[in-house]
């Protein structure tokens, strides 16, 4: 029955390539929900690396105003010429968190080098 | 049932007395002898076979030597790794303390603000004192940046030497505020749960929502624990660098 053998010859060769083709769009589909997830998945880590940098920037500026004025209220205390220690303390201590702010934002070169624009 | 409660330190064991001031071995220092004996003791064990090809716990072992060793230096050049025995130390037992205290029921000994000072101390004047000793008088220049004219550099040497010493400020408050506020918004949403529980059967059923979020929120802090050991590891290599070279 060659006739039959040559129809079912045909149908294997149209249901492989079918079989090919759905193989190729699965593999599309799943290379595209990969890329979806990925993407997904860097915007969620930017959101919280975002949180925990504005968290560290916040600490340090915060930390440079606590320094400060400590250290002004501390001449206060022990020189008596209050409260010239604390204004001063204070005001230096602002610049210095803004310092650190800059500092670890990358605005600024880092500590010892020239005040010029880092790059 | 306050959310404060668990930040408590009792005495397990009364030494004896100093000077007047007793010393104890408190349930804070037990933590501590426990993170050290785990750290020794996983390190020695998972590293006794000392095979070629590393088994699951040697190679976990090898990836936290790797890691330590990159950040290190990375930020710190090769001269940084002479500091490698005291960042591996730093990293491990922070990462250690704050696993621990992600444990139900354990102690978070990084929550007490006087153990992140310590710690942070320890660098600081490691920075200072080694930073003197291997550039004597020329470390101080960390103070006094380049190109800034001469009748503002007092001001700015002011500054500078402020912001100099807000850095263990800042190093020690960020590990202790964010373990510190992790296990009280975490306590506080667990005690949701039993509050809602108290009010009969449409309770029990609105405390799945507190429920669902403690438990997003200890896996929030497994990786708070994990990030704030990196960031306290890190910092410390930073710092370290201006010790080996300042005023590059």
């Amino acid at each position: 029955m060659p006739n039959e053998d040559k129809a079912t010859e045909a149908d294997m060769s149209r249901r492989l390539k079918e079989l090919g083709s759905r193989i190729g769009e699965a593999g599309v589909r799943r290379d595209q929900q990969a890329q979806e997830l990925r993407e997904q998945e860097m915007e969620t880590q930017n959101r919280a690396s975002n949180l925990a940098r504005g968290f560290q920037l916040s600490g340090e500026f915060v930390a440079g105003i606590l320094l400060g004025g400590g250290a002004g209220w501390a001449l206060d205390y022990f020189a008596g010429i209050s409260p010239w220690g604390l204004i001063v303390g204070l005001l230096l201590g602002f610049a210095a968190g803004t310092l650190n702010v800059m500092r670890s934002a990358g605005v600024l070169a880092p500590q010892g080098s020239s005040w010029d624009k880092k790059d | 049932m306050d959310p404060i409660h668990q930040f408590n330190i009792q005495k397990v064991y009364v030494l004896g007395h100093i000077a007047g001031y007793e010393i104890s071995i408190t349930n804070s220092a037990l933590y501590m002898f426990a993170a050290v004996a785990f750290i020794i003791g996983g390190m020695l064990l998972a590293t006794s076979r000392r095979a070629l090809v590393p088994g699951r716990a040697q190679g976990v072992v090898e990836v936290g030597y790797n890691f330590v060793a990159d950040m290190l230096r990375s930020s710190a050049g090769e001269a940084g790794m002479k500091f490698f025995p005291l960042v591996f130390t730093l990293f491990s037992f922070v990462l250690v303390l704050n696993m621990f205290g992600n444990i139900p029921g354990f102690f978070a000994v990084t929550s007490h603000i006087v153990i992140t000072v310590f710690l942070a101390l320890v660098v600081f004047i490691t920075v200072i004192v080694y930073g003197f000793y291997k550039n004597g008088l020329k470390f101080l220049k960390l103070f006094v940046p380049s190109g800034v004219p001469i009748y503002i550099l007092p001001l700015i040497t002011a500054i500078e030497v402020l912001s100099f010493f807000s850095r263990p400020v800042s190093h020690s408050v960020r590990l202790f505020a964010n373990v510190l506020a992790g296990h009280i918004t975490l306590k506080v949403f667990a005690s949701f749960i039993t509050m809602l529980g108290g009010f009969g059967l449409l309770g029990w059923a609105a405390s799945i929502l507190p429920l669902g979020l403690t438990v997003a929120i200890t896996a929030l802090e497994l990786l708070v624990s994990f990030l704030q050991a990196y960031v306290f590891a890190i910092l410390t290599c930073i710092y370290l660098n201006d010790a080996i070279h300042p005023g590059h």
